[in-house]
C-alpha cells in the first residue's frame, strides 16, 4: 500500500514536471512549481521524512514561489521563442538519463532494511539519541547536536547569500539613480 | 502487487532520474533566466528524492522514538536534505538577485537578446 501511494504521487510529480518544461508562460510555470513542491512534500511524508516535508512545503512552495513571483513582477511574463533547435540539449539530457537508468540496476531495491545505507551510522543514531541527548526526534538531535557544525556551515552559507543579494540590489538602485541623473543632465544641455 | 514488484523496486530511482534530466534539459535548452533557475531547482529537488528514497524502510515510520514502534526509517538522509533545502533557497535568492540586476542593465532576461546586444556594442 505504501509503495502504491508513493508510485501514484511520483507519477503526478512527473506529469507536473512535463508541464513545467513545456509551458512558456512564466507565471503558470511558477505556480506549477508551487504545486510541484507540495507534491514533493507529500512524497516525502510517504517516505517518512516528515521534517523535510515541512521544510519543503514552507520553503519550496512558500518562500521560493514568492521570490520568483517578485522577480517576475520586475521582468517579463512571457518567455521568448527559442532560436536554436533543442536537439543538442535533448541528446545531452537523454544520454545522461540513459546512463543513470543503466546505473540503477546496481542499486538495492526500494524499502529494504538490510541495504548498506540502512545498516551503518544512520541507524546507530536511533539507539544513541535518547541516552546521549534525551531528544525523541532523532532528526532534530542529529541536526542540532551530532552534526551541529553542518548546521553552522549552512547558516554561514545563508548569511553569505543574504549579503550577496543585498549588495547586488543596492548597487542596482544606485546605478539606476546615476543613470537617471545623467539623462536629466543630457536633456538639460 | 506481485507483478508490480520489479517496477516498484526501482520506480523511485527512475522518477528521480526523470526529474534530474528534465531539470538539466531546461537549464541547457532555455534562454530565459527565470526558467533556467526553475530548471536548476527541479534538478535540486530530484537530489532530495535521490537521498530520501533509499533511507525509507517499508513498514517503518518516521524517526521519532515512541512506544510500541519497532521499525524506523533512516534519519541521516533527512538531516542532510534539510540542510540542502535551506542552502537551495539561499542560492535561488542570489540567482534571482542577479536576474534583477541583468534586467536593469540590459532590459531583458533572454540570453539570446543579451548576446545580440553585446555583439552590437562591439
Amino acid at each position: 500500500m505504501e509503495s502504491l501511494i508513493n508510485m501514484v504521487l511520483l507519477s503526478l510529480l512527473a506529469v507536473v514536471t512535463i508541464g513545467v518544461v513545456r509551458l512558456r508562460n512564466l507565471f503558470a510555470v511558477i505556480i506549477l512549481g508551487g504545486i510541484y513542491s507540495f507534491l514533493m512534500a507529500s512524497v516525502l511524508i510517504v517516505l517518512d521524512a516528515v521534517d523535510v516535508a515541512m521544510t519543503e512545503a514552507s520553503v519550496g512552495a512558500g518562500i521560493s514561489t514568492v521570490l520568483m513571483l517578485t522577480v517576475l513582477y520586475m521582468t517579463r511574463v512571457e518567455e521568448a521563442k527559442p532560436v536554436h533547435t533543442p536537439m543538442l540539449p535533448i541528446f545531452v539530457a537523454g544520454g545522461t538519463g540513459a546512463v543513470l537508468v543503466y546505473g540503477t540496476w546496481g542499486l538495492p531495491a526500494f524499502g529494504l532494511a538490510d541495504t548498506p545505507i540502512n545498516t551503518h551510522v544512520g541507524m546507530a543514531y536511533m539507539d544513541l539519541s535518547i541516552p546521549d541527548t534525551g531528544i525523541p526526534n532523532v532528526v532534530t538531535s542529529v541536526l542540532a547536536s551530532y552534526r551541529g557544525f553542518d548546521t553552522f556551515g549552512e547558516t554561514t552559507v545563508v548569511f553569505t547569500a543574504g549579503i550577496g543579494v543585498l549588495l547586488l540590489l543596492r548597487r542596482g538602485v544606485s546605478l539606476a539613480r546615476l543613470r537617471r541623473k545623467q539623462q536629466e543632465e543630457e536633456s538639460k544641455s | 502487487m506481485e507483478v508490480l514488484q520489479p517496477i516498484l523496486a526501482h520506480f523511485n530511482h527512475w522518477i528521480t532520474i526523470f526529474l534530474m534530466v528534465a531539470g538539466l534539459y531546461v537549464v541547457v535548452a532555455r534562454g530565459n533566466m527565470i526558467k533556467k533557475l526553475i530548471g536548476l531547482s527541479l534538478f535540486q529537488t530530484s537530489v532530495y528524492l535521490l537521498y530520501i528514497s533509499p533511507g525509507k524502510i517499508l513498514g517503518g515510520t518516521a524517526p521519532i522514538i515512541g512506544d510500541n514502534i519497532e521499525v524506523y526509517s533512516n534519519p541521516l538522509p533527512h538531516v542532510l536534505i534539510l540542510t540542502a533545502i535551506v542552502v537551495g533557497v539561499a542560492t535561488l535568492a542570489l540567482g534571482l538577485g542577479l536576474v534583477v540586476r541583468i534586467n536593469e542593465v540590459y532590459g531583458t532576461i533572454e540570453e539570446d537578446e543579451i548576446f545580440t546586444q553585446e555583439d552590437d556594442d562591439e
